[in-house]
Protein backbone atom coordinates (compact mmCIF):
# COMPACT_ATOMS: atom_id res chain seq x y z
CA UNK A 1 0.00 0.00 0.00
CA UNK A 2 3.03 2.45 1.43
CA UNK A 3 4.60 1.75 -2.21
CA UNK A 4 1.42 2.54 -4.42
CA UNK A 5 1.22 6.31 -2.29
CA UNK A 6 4.87 6.91 -2.45
CA UNK A 7 4.62 6.24 -6.48
CA UNK A 8 1.62 8.77 -6.42
CA UNK A 9 3.12 11.78 -4.51
CA UNK A 10 6.38 10.93 -6.11
CA UNK A 11 5.08 11.40 -9.80
CA UNK A 12 2.63 14.10 -8.80
CA UNK A 13 5.39 16.39 -7.63
CA UNK A 14 7.40 16.07 -10.56
CA UNK A 15 3.99 17.44 -12.65
CA UNK A 16 3.60 20.41 -10.42
CA UNK A 17 7.05 21.83 -11.43
CA UNK A 18 5.82 21.68 -15.34
CA UNK A 19 2.65 22.68 -14.00
CA UNK A 20 3.42 26.66 -13.52
CA UNK A 21 4.89 26.85 -17.39
CA UNK A 22 1.17 26.40 -18.85
CA UNK A 23 -1.01 29.55 -19.32
CA UNK A 24 -4.08 29.99 -17.30
CA UNK A 25 -6.08 30.39 -20.43
CA UNK A 26 -5.04 27.55 -22.49
CA UNK A 27 -8.21 25.31 -22.48
CA UNK A 28 -9.98 27.34 -24.90
CA UNK A 29 -7.09 28.38 -27.08
CA UNK A 30 -6.28 25.76 -30.28
CA UNK A 31 -2.30 25.06 -29.72
CA UNK A 32 -0.36 24.54 -32.60
CA UNK A 33 2.30 23.48 -30.40
CA UNK A 34 2.09 20.05 -29.28
CA UNK A 35 0.43 20.95 -25.57
CA UNK A 36 -0.03 18.57 -22.68
CA UNK A 37 -3.29 17.76 -22.00
CA UNK A 38 -4.01 15.46 -19.12
CA UNK A 39 -2.14 12.97 -17.33
CA UNK A 40 -3.41 9.92 -15.23
CA UNK A 41 -1.67 8.19 -12.16
CA UNK A 42 -3.05 5.06 -11.58
CA UNK A 43 -2.05 2.59 -8.67
CA UNK A 44 -4.22 -0.41 -7.73
CA UNK A 45 -3.68 -3.03 -4.74
CA UNK A 46 -5.46 -6.54 -5.61
CA UNK A 47 -5.37 -9.71 -3.16
CA UNK A 48 -7.12 -12.93 -4.32
CA UNK A 49 -7.80 -16.08 -2.34
CA UNK A 50 -9.77 -19.10 -3.28
CA UNK A 51 -8.66 -22.81 -3.18
CA UNK A 52 -9.20 -24.27 -7.29
CA UNK A 53 -6.03 -23.47 -8.44
CA UNK A 54 -5.56 -24.49 -12.22
CA UNK A 55 -1.96 -25.21 -11.39
CA UNK A 56 -2.73 -27.71 -9.12
CA UNK A 57 -5.71 -29.64 -11.03
CA UNK A 58 -8.57 -27.31 -9.39
CA UNK A 59 -7.28 -28.07 -5.68
CA UNK A 60 -4.89 -25.70 -3.75
CA UNK A 61 -4.40 -22.33 -2.92
CA UNK A 62 -5.38 -19.39 -5.60
CA UNK A 63 -3.64 -16.54 -3.25
CA UNK A 64 -2.42 -14.16 -5.22
CA UNK A 65 -1.05 -10.34 -4.97
CA UNK A 66 -0.68 -7.92 -7.68
CA UNK A 67 0.61 -4.12 -7.66
CA UNK A 68 -0.11 -1.94 -10.61
CA UNK A 69 0.75 1.06 -11.70
CA UNK A 70 -0.01 3.14 -14.86
CA UNK A 71 0.55 6.63 -16.00
CA UNK A 72 -1.57 7.72 -18.79
CA UNK A 73 -0.25 11.36 -20.90
CA UNK A 74 -2.14 13.11 -23.62
CA UNK A 75 -0.88 15.48 -25.75
CA UNK A 76 -2.57 17.50 -28.29
CA UNK A 77 -1.73 19.60 -30.97
CA UNK A 78 -4.16 21.17 -33.82
CA UNK A 79 -2.80 21.20 -37.60
CA UNK A 80 -2.85 24.73 -39.48
CA UNK A 81 -6.05 23.28 -41.38
CA UNK A 82 -7.66 22.58 -38.03
CA UNK A 83 -7.05 19.15 -37.64
CA UNK A 84 -6.78 18.02 -33.65
CA UNK A 85 -3.72 15.49 -33.41
CA UNK A 86 -4.16 14.06 -30.17
CA UNK A 87 -1.19 11.33 -28.55
CA UNK A 88 -1.82 9.10 -26.08
CA UNK A 89 1.15 7.71 -24.18
CA UNK A 90 0.83 4.79 -21.38
CA UNK A 91 3.09 2.67 -19.75
CA UNK A 92 1.96 0.63 -16.64
CA UNK A 93 4.01 -2.07 -14.69
CA UNK A 94 3.02 -5.18 -12.87
CA UNK A 95 4.40 -6.38 -9.82
CA UNK A 96 2.55 -10.15 -8.75
CA UNK A 97 3.33 -12.51 -6.62
CA UNK A 98 1.18 -15.79 -7.08
CA UNK A 99 1.26 -19.12 -4.86
CA UNK A 100 -0.18 -21.36 -7.58
CA UNK A 101 2.67 -20.18 -10.16
CA UNK A 102 5.17 -21.63 -7.05
CA UNK A 103 3.37 -25.11 -7.25
CA UNK A 104 4.92 -25.21 -10.77
CA UNK A 105 7.83 -27.07 -9.67
CA UNK A 106 6.47 -28.74 -6.76
CA UNK A 107 9.44 -29.91 -5.07
CA UNK A 108 11.07 -26.08 -5.26
CA UNK A 109 11.26 -24.13 -2.20
CA UNK A 110 10.01 -21.14 -4.39
CA UNK A 111 9.61 -21.57 -8.05
CA UNK A 112 11.27 -18.30 -10.01
CA UNK A 113 7.46 -17.90 -11.33
CA UNK A 114 6.14 -17.59 -7.94
CA UNK A 115 6.78 -13.98 -8.61
CA UNK A 116 7.03 -11.74 -11.43
CA UNK A 117 7.05 -8.12 -13.01
CA UNK A 118 5.02 -7.36 -16.11
CA UNK A 119 5.57 -4.32 -18.31
CA UNK A 120 3.04 -2.99 -20.66
CA UNK A 121 3.35 0.63 -22.52
CA UNK A 122 1.14 1.74 -25.45
CA UNK A 123 0.96 4.86 -27.71
CA UNK A 124 -2.42 6.33 -29.31
CA UNK A 125 -2.29 8.07 -32.36
CA UNK A 126 -5.95 9.90 -33.01
CA UNK A 127 -6.66 12.25 -35.83
CA UNK A 128 -9.61 14.22 -35.93
CA UNK A 129 -11.50 16.78 -37.83
CA UNK A 130 -13.75 18.18 -35.91
CA UNK A 131 -15.69 20.28 -38.74
CA UNK A 132 -16.62 16.94 -40.01
CA UNK A 133 -17.00 14.92 -36.47
CA UNK A 134 -14.84 12.22 -38.21
CA UNK A 135 -11.65 10.07 -35.82
CA UNK A 136 -8.64 7.98 -37.07
CA UNK A 137 -6.77 6.46 -34.59
CA UNK A 138 -4.06 3.90 -34.32
CA UNK A 139 -2.03 2.64 -31.50
CA UNK A 140 0.49 -0.25 -30.79
CA UNK A 141 1.51 -1.75 -27.54
CA UNK A 142 3.52 -4.56 -25.60
CA UNK A 143 2.64 -6.66 -22.60
CA UNK A 144 6.09 -8.46 -21.44
CA UNK A 145 6.51 -10.85 -18.47
CA UNK A 146 8.99 -13.51 -17.92
CA UNK A 147 7.09 -16.47 -19.43
CA UNK A 148 4.71 -14.23 -22.06
CA UNK A 149 5.58 -11.35 -24.93
CA UNK A 150 2.36 -9.71 -26.83
CA UNK A 151 2.39 -7.43 -29.18
CA UNK A 152 -0.59 -5.48 -29.89
CA UNK A 153 -1.72 -2.60 -33.11
CA UNK A 154 -4.94 -1.53 -33.76
CA UNK A 155 -6.68 0.81 -35.79
CA UNK A 156 -10.58 3.12 -35.53
CA UNK A 157 -12.49 4.84 -37.59
CA UNK A 158 -15.44 7.40 -35.90
CA UNK A 159 -17.71 9.19 -37.70
CA UNK A 160 -20.22 11.74 -35.30
CA UNK A 161 -23.69 12.13 -36.94
CA UNK A 162 -24.90 16.07 -38.60
CA UNK A 163 -26.68 17.02 -34.86
CA UNK A 164 -23.32 15.69 -33.03
CA UNK A 165 -25.78 13.56 -31.07
CA UNK A 166 -24.85 10.20 -32.59
CA UNK A 167 -21.57 8.51 -33.17
CA UNK A 168 -20.45 5.27 -34.98
CA UNK A 169 -17.13 3.94 -34.42
CA UNK A 170 -15.70 0.76 -36.28
CA UNK A 171 -12.24 -1.17 -34.48
CA UNK A 172 -9.98 -3.68 -35.44
CA UNK A 173 -7.34 -4.54 -32.85
CA UNK A 174 -4.88 -7.68 -33.14
CA UNK A 175 -2.82 -9.52 -30.45
CA UNK A 176 0.60 -11.50 -31.59
CA UNK A 177 1.68 -13.50 -28.53
CA UNK A 178 4.05 -15.92 -27.63
CA UNK A 179 4.07 -17.80 -24.50
CA UNK A 180 7.02 -19.71 -22.84
CA UNK A 181 5.77 -23.50 -22.48
CA UNK A 182 6.58 -24.05 -18.98
CA UNK A 183 5.63 -26.82 -18.11
CA UNK A 184 5.01 -28.88 -14.42
CA UNK A 185 8.24 -30.36 -12.99
CA UNK A 186 6.95 -34.21 -13.08
CA UNK A 187 5.58 -33.60 -16.73
CA UNK A 188 9.34 -32.17 -17.96
CA UNK A 189 10.65 -34.79 -20.28
CA UNK A 190 14.35 -35.99 -18.28
CA UNK A 191 17.06 -33.58 -18.94
CA UNK A 192 15.37 -31.07 -20.63
CA UNK A 193 16.85 -27.66 -20.64
CA UNK A 194 14.90 -24.16 -21.20
CA UNK A 195 11.57 -24.09 -22.60
CA UNK A 196 10.18 -24.37 -26.23
CA UNK A 197 7.69 -21.66 -27.15
CA UNK A 198 4.10 -21.46 -28.70
CA UNK A 199 2.01 -18.41 -30.60
CA UNK A 200 -1.31 -16.98 -29.71
CA UNK A 201 -3.11 -14.77 -31.65
CA UNK A 202 -6.03 -12.91 -31.32
CA UNK A 203 -8.07 -10.60 -34.07
CA UNK A 204 -10.94 -8.80 -32.99
CA UNK A 205 -13.42 -6.23 -34.52
CA UNK A 206 -15.42 -3.84 -32.52
CA UNK A 207 -18.60 -1.78 -33.74
CA UNK A 208 -20.13 0.86 -31.89
CA UNK A 209 -23.01 3.31 -31.86
CA UNK A 210 -23.66 6.09 -29.03
CA UNK A 211 -26.90 7.84 -29.05
CA UNK A 212 -27.85 11.24 -26.63
CA UNK A 213 -31.56 10.13 -26.25
CA UNK A 214 -32.31 13.61 -24.60
CA UNK A 215 -30.80 16.45 -22.44
CA UNK A 216 -30.37 13.57 -19.28
CA UNK A 217 -30.05 9.78 -21.53
CA UNK A 218 -27.58 8.68 -23.45
CA UNK A 219 -26.88 5.15 -24.76
CA UNK A 220 -24.68 2.99 -26.36
CA UNK A 221 -24.79 -0.77 -28.36
CA UNK A 222 -21.04 -2.24 -28.70
CA UNK A 223 -20.75 -5.06 -30.31
CA UNK A 224 -17.11 -7.68 -30.63
CA UNK A 225 -16.43 -10.32 -32.79
CA UNK A 226 -13.34 -11.94 -31.31
CA UNK A 227 -11.27 -15.30 -32.80
CA UNK A 228 -8.20 -16.35 -31.57
CA UNK A 229 -6.09 -19.02 -32.62
CA UNK A 230 -3.03 -20.98 -31.85
CA UNK A 231 -1.93 -22.17 -28.24
CA UNK A 232 -4.91 -21.33 -26.21
CA UNK A 233 -4.27 -23.50 -22.96
CA UNK A 234 -1.52 -22.91 -20.47
CA UNK A 235 1.02 -25.02 -20.33
CA UNK A 236 1.69 -25.38 -16.47
CA UNK A 237 -2.00 -25.95 -15.80
CA UNK A 238 -2.28 -29.56 -14.57
CA UNK A 239 -5.18 -31.90 -15.06
CA UNK A 240 -5.50 -35.21 -12.62
CA UNK A 241 -7.43 -38.04 -14.31
CA UNK A 242 -9.85 -40.35 -12.45
CA UNK A 243 -7.36 -43.15 -12.99
CA UNK A 244 -4.89 -40.62 -10.65
CA UNK A 245 -2.64 -39.73 -13.62
CA UNK A 246 -1.61 -36.38 -14.29
CA UNK A 247 -1.52 -34.63 -17.77
CA UNK A 248 -1.00 -30.64 -18.73
CA UNK A 249 -4.38 -28.77 -19.85
CA UNK A 250 -5.64 -29.55 -23.70
CA UNK A 251 -7.60 -27.00 -24.83
CA UNK A 252 -9.01 -26.40 -29.04
CA UNK A 253 -6.77 -24.54 -30.59
CA UNK A 254 -9.34 -21.53 -32.24
CA UNK A 255 -11.51 -20.24 -30.28
CA UNK A 256 -14.65 -17.45 -31.57
CA UNK A 257 -16.39 -15.41 -29.61
CA UNK A 258 -19.02 -12.66 -29.52
CA UNK A 259 -20.19 -10.49 -26.69
CA UNK A 260 -22.40 -7.58 -27.15
CA UNK A 261 -23.20 -4.58 -24.78
CA UNK A 262 -25.66 -2.04 -24.16
CA UNK A 263 -24.48 1.10 -21.56
CA UNK A 264 -26.78 3.75 -20.51
CA UNK A 265 -25.73 7.37 -18.51
CA UNK A 266 -28.80 8.93 -17.07
CA UNK A 267 -28.82 11.90 -15.25
CA UNK A 268 -31.27 12.02 -12.45
CA UNK A 269 -32.23 15.65 -10.84
CA UNK A 270 -29.26 17.78 -10.44
CA UNK A 271 -26.78 15.56 -8.14
CA UNK A 272 -27.77 11.65 -8.96
CA UNK A 273 -26.31 9.92 -12.13
CA UNK A 274 -27.25 6.16 -12.73
CA UNK A 275 -24.29 4.49 -14.97
CA UNK A 276 -26.12 0.89 -16.19
CA UNK A 277 -24.58 -1.86 -18.17
CA UNK A 278 -25.40 -5.13 -19.92
CA UNK A 279 -23.67 -7.98 -21.96
CA UNK A 280 -24.46 -11.08 -23.19
CA UNK A 281 -21.27 -13.49 -24.19
CA UNK A 282 -21.37 -16.12 -25.88
CA UNK A 283 -18.41 -18.60 -27.66
CA UNK A 284 -17.42 -21.80 -29.24
CA UNK A 285 -16.68 -23.41 -26.12
CA UNK A 286 -20.03 -23.61 -24.87
CA UNK A 287 -19.33 -20.41 -22.75
CA UNK A 288 -22.42 -18.07 -22.18
CA UNK A 289 -22.37 -15.40 -19.69
CA UNK A 290 -24.62 -12.39 -18.64
CA UNK A 291 -23.39 -9.11 -17.12
CA UNK A 292 -24.99 -6.21 -15.36
CA UNK A 293 -23.83 -3.35 -13.83
CA UNK A 294 -24.88 -0.84 -11.95
CA UNK A 295 -23.30 2.30 -10.67
CA UNK A 296 -25.15 5.42 -8.85
CA UNK A 297 -22.57 8.41 -8.15
CA UNK A 298 -24.13 10.96 -6.06
CA UNK A 299 -22.70 14.54 -6.35
CA UNK A 300 -22.96 15.48 -2.42
CA UNK A 301 -21.25 18.56 -2.65
CA UNK A 302 -19.68 20.66 -5.94
CA UNK A 303 -16.26 19.02 -5.11
CA UNK A 304 -16.67 16.05 -3.90
CA UNK A 305 -19.08 12.40 -5.08
CA UNK A 306 -19.62 8.96 -3.83
CA UNK A 307 -20.19 6.30 -6.13
CA UNK A 308 -21.76 2.84 -4.99
CA UNK A 309 -21.55 0.16 -7.66
CA UNK A 310 -22.97 -3.53 -8.06
CA UNK A 311 -21.79 -5.70 -10.91
CA UNK A 312 -23.32 -9.57 -11.26
CA UNK A 313 -21.91 -12.09 -13.60
CA UNK A 314 -22.86 -15.30 -14.11
CA UNK A 315 -21.64 -17.68 -16.51
CA UNK A 316 -22.44 -21.26 -17.80
CA UNK A 317 -19.42 -23.08 -17.70
CA UNK A 318 -17.11 -24.68 -20.51
CA UNK A 319 -17.73 -28.00 -21.79
CA UNK A 320 -14.21 -29.08 -21.72
CA UNK A 321 -14.01 -28.52 -17.69
CA UNK A 322 -14.25 -31.08 -14.94
CA UNK A 323 -13.24 -30.90 -11.57
CA UNK A 324 -9.99 -32.66 -10.03
CA UNK A 325 -10.22 -36.37 -10.95
CA UNK A 326 -13.42 -36.62 -12.59
CA UNK A 327 -11.36 -35.95 -16.26
CA UNK A 328 -10.60 -39.34 -18.38
CA UNK A 329 -8.91 -40.50 -21.76
CA UNK A 330 -11.99 -40.39 -23.46
CA UNK A 331 -11.80 -36.61 -23.01
CA UNK A 332 -10.34 -35.07 -26.49
CA UNK A 333 -9.93 -31.85 -24.16
CA UNK A 334 -9.51 -31.01 -20.71
CA UNK A 335 -8.99 -28.26 -18.35
CA UNK A 336 -9.95 -27.97 -14.79
CA UNK A 337 -9.53 -24.20 -14.54
CA UNK A 338 -12.56 -23.25 -12.22
CA UNK A 339 -12.19 -19.71 -14.51
CA UNK A 340 -14.05 -21.21 -17.13
CA UNK A 341 -16.08 -23.48 -14.91
CA UNK A 342 -20.22 -22.57 -14.22
CA UNK A 343 -20.17 -19.93 -11.16
CA UNK A 344 -21.64 -16.40 -10.28
CA UNK A 345 -20.05 -14.04 -9.02
CA UNK A 346 -20.93 -10.68 -7.47
CA UNK A 347 -18.66 -7.47 -7.34
CA UNK A 348 -19.69 -4.28 -4.97
CA UNK A 349 -17.90 -1.59 -3.35
CA UNK A 350 -17.53 2.26 -3.69
CA UNK A 351 -15.73 5.12 -5.24
CA UNK A 352 -15.03 8.36 -4.02
CA UNK A 353 -13.93 11.62 -5.72
CA UNK A 354 -12.39 14.91 -4.76
CA UNK A 355 -12.48 17.71 -7.50
CA UNK A 356 -11.66 20.84 -5.73
CA UNK A 357 -11.14 24.01 -7.00
CA UNK A 358 -7.84 25.16 -5.33
CA UNK A 359 -6.93 21.50 -7.05
CA UNK A 360 -5.69 18.68 -4.86
CA UNK A 361 -3.83 19.99 -1.34
CA UNK A 362 -3.52 23.58 -3.27
CA UNK A 363 -2.25 22.14 -6.53
CA UNK A 364 -3.81 23.65 -9.20
CA UNK A 365 -3.59 21.37 -12.11
CA UNK A 366 -3.97 18.28 -10.36
CA UNK A 367 -7.42 18.49 -10.36
CA UNK A 368 -8.67 15.23 -9.22
CA UNK A 369 -8.49 12.44 -6.68
CA UNK A 370 -10.59 9.22 -7.06
CA UNK A 371 -10.49 6.18 -5.13
CA UNK A 372 -12.15 2.93 -5.31
CA UNK A 373 -12.79 -0.04 -3.25
CA UNK A 374 -14.32 -3.28 -4.59
CA UNK A 375 -14.81 -6.46 -3.27
CA UNK A 376 -15.23 -9.54 -5.23
CA UNK A 377 -16.65 -13.00 -4.45
CA UNK A 378 -17.66 -15.71 -6.67
CA UNK A 379 -19.59 -19.05 -5.87
CA UNK A 380 -16.36 -21.27 -6.24
CA UNK A 381 -15.21 -20.05 -2.94
CA UNK A 382 -13.37 -17.79 -4.25
CA UNK A 383 -12.54 -13.66 -2.90
CA UNK A 384 -10.97 -10.83 -3.64
CA UNK A 385 -11.01 -7.06 -3.06
CA UNK A 386 -9.19 -4.25 -4.97
CA UNK A 387 -8.69 -0.76 -3.92
CA UNK A 388 -7.50 2.09 -6.72
CA UNK A 389 -6.26 5.60 -6.56
CA UNK A 390 -6.26 7.96 -9.74
CA UNK A 391 -4.72 11.70 -9.78
CA UNK A 392 -5.23 13.56 -12.66
CA UNK A 393 -3.50 16.49 -14.08
CA UNK A 394 -5.22 18.39 -16.06
CA UNK B 1 -32.92 -24.04 -20.33
CA UNK B 2 -34.81 -21.60 -22.15
CA UNK B 3 -37.39 -22.60 -24.68
CA UNK B 4 -36.71 -21.09 -28.29
CA UNK B 5 -40.31 -19.69 -27.85
CA UNK B 6 -39.12 -17.74 -24.90
CA UNK B 7 -35.86 -16.90 -26.53
CA UNK B 8 -37.45 -15.02 -29.53
CA UNK B 9 -39.45 -13.18 -27.13
CA UNK B 10 -36.48 -11.86 -25.49
CA UNK B 11 -34.93 -10.97 -28.62
CA UNK B 12 -37.88 -9.35 -30.10
CA UNK B 13 -38.53 -7.13 -26.51
CA UNK B 14 -34.66 -6.42 -27.01
CA UNK B 15 -34.88 -4.89 -30.44
CA UNK B 16 -38.41 -3.17 -29.83
CA UNK B 17 -36.92 -1.80 -26.89
CA UNK B 18 -33.87 -0.55 -28.63
CA UNK B 19 -35.88 0.74 -31.80
CA UNK B 20 -38.10 2.78 -29.06
CA UNK B 21 -35.14 4.14 -27.61
CA UNK B 22 -33.59 5.60 -30.21
CA UNK B 23 -36.65 6.56 -32.28
CA UNK B 24 -37.75 8.55 -28.94
CA UNK B 25 -34.60 10.89 -29.16
CA UNK B 26 -34.59 14.27 -29.52
CA UNK B 27 -32.15 16.68 -30.97
CA UNK B 28 -30.31 18.28 -28.20
CA UNK B 29 -28.34 21.39 -28.87
CA UNK B 30 -24.45 21.44 -27.42
CA UNK B 31 -25.19 24.55 -25.55
CA UNK B 32 -27.66 22.14 -23.88
CA UNK B 33 -25.23 19.48 -23.12
CA UNK B 34 -24.46 20.36 -19.59
CA UNK B 35 -25.46 17.04 -17.94
CA UNK B 36 -24.54 14.35 -21.22
CA UNK B 37 -21.06 16.43 -20.58
CA UNK B 38 -20.03 15.66 -17.53
CA UNK B 39 -17.20 12.89 -16.54
CA UNK B 40 -19.36 10.55 -14.92
CA UNK B 41 -21.95 10.38 -17.94
CA UNK B 42 -19.25 9.19 -20.15
CA UNK B 43 -20.06 5.65 -21.71
CA UNK B 44 -16.68 3.98 -21.55
CA UNK B 45 -14.69 2.39 -18.88
CA UNK B 46 -12.73 5.02 -16.87
CA UNK B 47 -8.99 5.29 -15.84
CA UNK B 48 -9.45 3.99 -11.92
CA UNK B 49 -11.64 0.49 -13.11
CA UNK B 50 -8.21 -0.67 -15.44
CA UNK B 51 -6.73 -2.96 -13.06
CA UNK B 52 -9.88 -4.82 -11.65
CA UNK B 53 -11.49 -5.15 -15.45
CA UNK B 54 -7.81 -6.55 -16.39
CA UNK B 55 -8.56 -9.01 -13.29
CA UNK B 56 -12.21 -9.49 -13.86
CA UNK B 57 -11.03 -10.83 -17.34
CA UNK B 58 -8.71 -13.17 -16.01
CA UNK B 59 -10.82 -14.68 -13.19
CA UNK B 60 -14.32 -14.80 -15.76
CA UNK B 61 -14.62 -16.56 -18.68
CA UNK B 62 -16.51 -13.91 -20.73
CA UNK B 63 -14.76 -10.75 -22.01
CA UNK B 64 -14.91 -7.77 -24.71
CA UNK B 65 -17.92 -5.62 -25.42
CA UNK B 66 -16.97 -3.23 -22.84
CA UNK B 67 -14.56 -0.05 -24.66
CA UNK B 68 -11.58 -2.77 -23.06
CA UNK B 69 -8.95 -4.71 -25.01
CA UNK B 70 -10.07 -8.17 -25.68
CA UNK B 71 -6.69 -10.17 -25.56
CA UNK B 72 -2.97 -9.63 -25.33
CA UNK B 73 -0.91 -10.42 -21.99
CA UNK B 74 -1.12 -13.33 -20.08
CA UNK B 75 -3.86 -13.94 -17.13
CA UNK B 76 -2.43 -16.99 -16.42
CA UNK B 77 -2.25 -16.64 -12.77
Amino acid sequence: MKRIFITGFALLALFQTKAQNVPTDSISYKSKKLKLEEVNLVSSYYKQDGDNSAVTGGIGSEHLTDIANTIDVKLVKYGETGIKHTFDIEAGIDHYTSASSDMIDLSANSSASSSDNRFYPSLTYLRENEEKGRTLGIGVSSSTEFDYQSYGGNISFSQKTKDRNGEFTAKFQTFIDQLKLIEPVELRPPGQEGYGSANRNTFAGTLSYSQVVNKNLQVMLVGDVISQNGYLSLPFHRVYFADGSVHQEKMPDTRFKIPLGIRASYFLGDNIIIRAYYRYYTDDWSLKAHTADIEIPVKLTQAFSVSPFYRYYTQTGTKYFKPYGEHTAADEYYTSNYDLSKFNSSFFGMGMKFTPLNGIFGLKHWNTLELRYGHYTRTTNMTSDIISINIKYK
Amino acid sequence: MKKPKQKKLVLFCSIAFTAILFTSCTSVKGYQKGKINDSEMVLSNRKIEKTELSFQSYREGASGANSGKSGGGCGCN
